[in-house]
């Protein structure tokens, strides 16, 4: 299988995969995959499931250590490390949603905001204006996201409480909170209703009108369709093409991957299987 | 709508109006009977035997009875005391009736038990018993909040045949006859815990005895809502707090005071249930909601109370207990930080309080410190404790907090050994001369700062304060500065990042959080804390030795305990772990009785709490909200269509 060359961003790479091969032992999950990010984009990345995607994903955001390529974020080469590629500007949600169940909403958002303060423990034990300033401000920001994602009347809830689809929400806002130059969602709409559906995809909007660039997974083709400037498809850990919304539905190892393989074809609209109920 | 769950009917079909004057007059007997003679002879202990003048149990049936009564009275709205039932429910009555029995039919029990035979009840033990027995029966007539289905797990056929078992068995070890089937080496297990083949079918006959009582009674629990409060000037809500804390203090000093296991038992018995009923009843709810609202006057009211304590006591004995359970709680609060904040599991924490005593021992001048001439002062010898326990919180963490999963727990519960092992053989003769091994470092002299001088008595506005009644002032400093850190860090950036570790420390970790970085923080806080208070354990008791630092042991504080009085008080919360603490140090200093078995009572209490309370005796914030998010009340917010908004 060859890979397309992917096709020429005008905008500017914010985000940047080159050569990310991530092995487990024998199975190569994610196989040399090339990916950009342009500012203000919206890409998506679909494909059948254990494809890769999340793996791909947990690679660009440090979970794993890729055993191969590097991950670039506005032209600086990131360490593979959680915690530093959320500060340096990549934030992300789960696919199987992880947020922190017994703090409340208010909290799972300002926890996002993390690496944007820095008061440590020393001023919040002395207390003084500028960890009040900090304090406050922050408050406040994390007031304004949830009223953006609508959550605002349930912000001293626990996260735990929320319906479903609030908690993807949630989700987003925390990630939010980490202000970050890329959001990475990892299906956001599973297990949504059509109108919820909708409404996320307002949601995704939104945030790219806030100037953030998004890199989205979704079974959901006309989700995908309806948002994406350009989508790249993974079969097997490789990437097979890149392209608009023609290129990709009209391209033929696309459909023989979703149609052809009726194994593989099976899994198209199911938003989660054994395999990958508890991936990161 | 929800199905429907509860209702509120009576358990004896009695006219409501027959009922409550049922339940009043038993209160009022009950309470009554205090001032009667309960038995002949003093040699009961506390001296039942006067009349006009309540003594030891009898104060607490007084107070059961009257409790009872007066909420008969508040829950049907009488004026002046409806404030004792603002939700006015029921069910608080039956369980101040059942506390008034528990207490009297107790102690008659135990005059007759003790004594030998009922005649030795004087009229006033007769009445006691009848009227708390006849205040149950009419709190039983009144309409209570009841479940309508009980789940209950079943007594399978096999528990009764080990319980009849265990009675043969009993009665062969008594007989001799079943000796012949047990090894000679290990008959001696057998017959010196005879008890225990009694206690086996006991234990199953009551639990089955109890889910027949479940069954037949079905009390269960409805929310009501708490009418409004009248607007008071806040001067009369200080003062209201004011009072609530002279309530708790007496209640807190009759408990710590209490001479005998008897009295003691009668006062857990009343607590439970007093709390029980005054939680139901709404009282408790108002004044959570009271001490909420003045926050820093509730805080300051505690520590006030506190310290009031020493000036209540007359003699040093109780006002040592009130220092320990001090060390104790303030300790537990630490380890709160690591464990109910972050959620690291650590099983050594003791050792922090160890390493804090030992190096301020040896910088105040005791003569069997290896730097003998080195004395000093006070908040110098502290800040080296805490600052020693940081370094070894430090070097313990480093390593182990890299790594996930349980390894913290075993490598500290190492540690708490090591250390203990270590300070055993640093004699000079196993290993260098630094602690003076299993002798330790005794003849720590007295603090004295601003030429206080805190082992001698001082008189302060007319009252006598002893030596512990000094350092209980002193150690309620290291605890105000233990809980101010605890308030103030467990709601900032840090707090919060802890607790997103303790959640899921992947997400955490995708927010942005180091969690190696964050969790270490809070081990070395941890351990900073603990030395804190060891650095003034170490001046308190004048002696450290290595004995003291176990992890399990008959005595706290060991780890075992400090981490039970963290989960059994409620993990995350301030109240909680000081509330476990001082439950779980005075239960065993009481009731001597338990010595040789606490361990097996504390277990079986510690069972039945995570059964019936996971949350801990105080639940946190997050956790009420677990339990009763719909009493919050929504946030009013102008951008319910955000949504749309956010889409345009
Ligand atoms: N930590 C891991 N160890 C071993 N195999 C893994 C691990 N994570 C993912 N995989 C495997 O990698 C493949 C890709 O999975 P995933 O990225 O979850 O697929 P997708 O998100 O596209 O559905 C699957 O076969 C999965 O079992
Ligand atoms: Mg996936």
């Amino acid at each position: 299988m060859t890979t397309d060359t992917a096709p020429t961003t005008t905008a500017k790479p914010v985000l940047q995969a080159s050569g990310v091969v991530m092995r487990f032992g024998g199975l190569t999950a994610v196989n040399n995959v090339d990916l950009t990010v342009g500012e203000g984009e919206i890409v998506g990345l679909i494909g059948p499931n254990g494809a890769g995607k999340t793996t791909f994903f947990n690679c660009l955001t440090g979970l794993y250590v890729p055993t191969e390529g590097t991950v670039t974020y506005k032209g600086t080469v990131l360490p593979p490390k959680p915690h530093l590629v959320t500060q340096a500007g990549i934030a992300r949600t789960f696919q199987n949603i992880r947020l922190f169940a017994n703090m409340t909403v208010l909290e799972n958002v300002l926890v996002g905001r993390h690496t944007r303060t820095n008061e440590g423990l020393f001023s919040a034990i002395l207390r003084g204006p500028g960890y009040k300033r900090a304090e406050a401000e922050s408050r406040e920001k994390a007031m304004e996201l949830l009223e953006f994602c609508g959550l605002a009347n349930k912000a001293q809830h626990l996260a735990r409480n929320l319906p479903y689809g609030e908690q993807r929400k949630l989700e987003i806002a925390r990630a939010l909170a980490s202000e970050p130059g890329v959001l990475l969602l990892d299906e956001p709409t599973a297990g949504m209703n059509p109108q919820e559906t909708r409404a996320a995809e307002e949601l995704v909007f939104a945030i790219r009108d806030k100037g953030i660039a998004i890199l989205v997974i979704e079974h959901d083709m006309k989700f995908i369709f309806n948002l994406c400037d350009r989508t790249a498809v993974l079969v097997q850990g490789q990437k097979i093409v890149e392209g608009d919304k023609e290129t990709v539905q009209n391209d033929e190892r696309v459909i023989t991957a979703y149609l052809g393989a009726p194994l593989e074809g099976a899994a198209e609209g199911t938003s989660t299987t054994a395999g990958t109920e508890d991936d990161q | 709508m929800t199905t429907k769950t509860h209702e509120t009917t009576p358990v004896l079909p009695l006219p409501e109006g027959v009922a409550r004057a049922v339940a009043l007059v038993g209160g009022v007997i009950a309470a009554a009977s205090a001032m009667m003679s309960w038995t002949w002879t003093s040699d009961f202990p506390g001296d039942l035997t006067y009349y006009g003048s309540p003594a030891g149990l009898q104060w607490l049936a007084l107070v059961g009875g009257a409790l009872t009564a007066l909420l008969v009275l508040g829950s049907y709205g009488t004026p002046g005391i409806r404030w004792i039932s603002p939700s006015g429910g029921k069910n608080g009555i039956l369980f101040a009736a059942l506390g008034t029995m528990a207490v009297c039919w107790y102690t008659v029990a135990a005059i007759s038990i003790q004594l030998g035979g009922l005649a030795n009840l004087e009229p006033g033990g007769w009445v006691a018993a009848i009227g708390s027995l006849i205040a149950v029966l009419g709190a039983l007539g009144l309409p209570l909040d009841r479940r309508l289905t009980v789940k209950q797990p079943t007594v399978q056929w096999w528990w009764y045949a080990v319980a009849a078992a265990s009675v043969l068995f009993w009665f062969g070890l008594d007989q001799g006859w079943v000796l012949v089937a047990i090894p000679d080496g290990i008959e001696d297990i057998f017959t010196t815990n005879t008890w225990f083949f009694l206690t086996l079918p006991a234990a199953i006959l009551l639990f089955k005895g109890w889910l027949l009582l479940d069954k037949a009674l079905r009390i269960g629990r409805i929310e009501r809502p708490l009418p409004a409060v009248r607007e008071l000037s806040s001067w009369i809500e200080i003062l209201l707090i004011a009072g609530i804390f002279a309530v708790g203090l007496a209640a807190v000093t009759f408990g710590v005071s209490a001479e005998y296991g008897e009295l003691f038992v009668g006062y857990l018995l009343l607590i439970g249930f007093a709390t029980a009923a005054l939680n139901s009843s709404g009282l408790l709810a108002r004044i959570r909601d009271l001490t909420a609202k003045h926050r820093a006057v509730t805080t300051g009211g505690a520590f006030a109370a506190a310290g009031a304590f020493p000036f209540t006591q007359s003699s040093d004995t109780y006002t040592l207990i009130a220092v320990n359970i001090l060390i104790f709680a303030t300790v537990a609060l630490g380890l709160n930080v690591v464990v109910g904040l972050a959620g690291l599991l650590d099983l050594g924490y003791v050792a922090f309080l160890g390493v804090g005593a030992y190096a301020a021992a040896l910088v105040s001048g005791s003569p069997f410190s290896v730097f003998r001439g080195v004395h000093l002062p006070f908040p110098i010898a502290v800040l080296i404790g805490a600052l020693a326990a940081l370094v070894f919180g430090v070097v313990i963490g480093a390593p182990t907090l890299r790594l996930r999963g349980d390894y913290l727990a075993i490598v500290t519960l190492g540690f708490g050994e090591i250390f203990r092992i270590t300070m055993n053989n640093m004699d000079g003769n196993s290993g260098p001369s630094l602690t003076n091994g299993p002798n330790g470092i005794a003849a720590i002299p007295d603090v004295t700062m601003f030429g206080f001088d805190f082992g001698k008595s001082h008189n302060i506005l007319g009252i006598e304060l002893g030596k512990f009644g000094n350092y209980l002032l002193l150690m309620l400093v290291a605890t105000a500065i233990v809980v101010t850190v605890f308030s103030r860090v467990s709601d900032s950036r840090i707090g919060r990042a802890w607790v997103a570790i303790r959640e899921d420390e992947t997400a955490a970790e995708a927010m942005g959080i180091n969690g190696f970085r964050v969790k270490l923080i809070a081990f070395a806080l941890g351990a900073t804390l603990a030395g804190l208070a060891g650095a003034v354990q170490a001046h308190v008791a004048s002696a450290v030795s290595p004995d003291q630092y176990l992890f399990a042991g008959a005595v706290p504080p060991n780890s075992a305990f400090l981490l039970a009085a963290v989960i059994l008080g409620g993990m995350g919360t301030i109240s909680g772990p000081l509330v476990g603490a001082a439950m779980l140090f005075l239960i065993p200093a009481k009731l001597q009785f338990l010595q040789s078995y606490q361990l097996l009572a504390f277990g079986v209490a510690l069972i039945l709490l995570m059964r019936f309370r996971p949350e801990g005796l105080i639940a946190s914030r997050r956790q009420k909200l677990e339990y009763h998010e719909a009493d919050i009340p929504a946030q009013a917010s102008p951008t319910d269509d955000a949504l749309s908004k956010a889409g345009a």
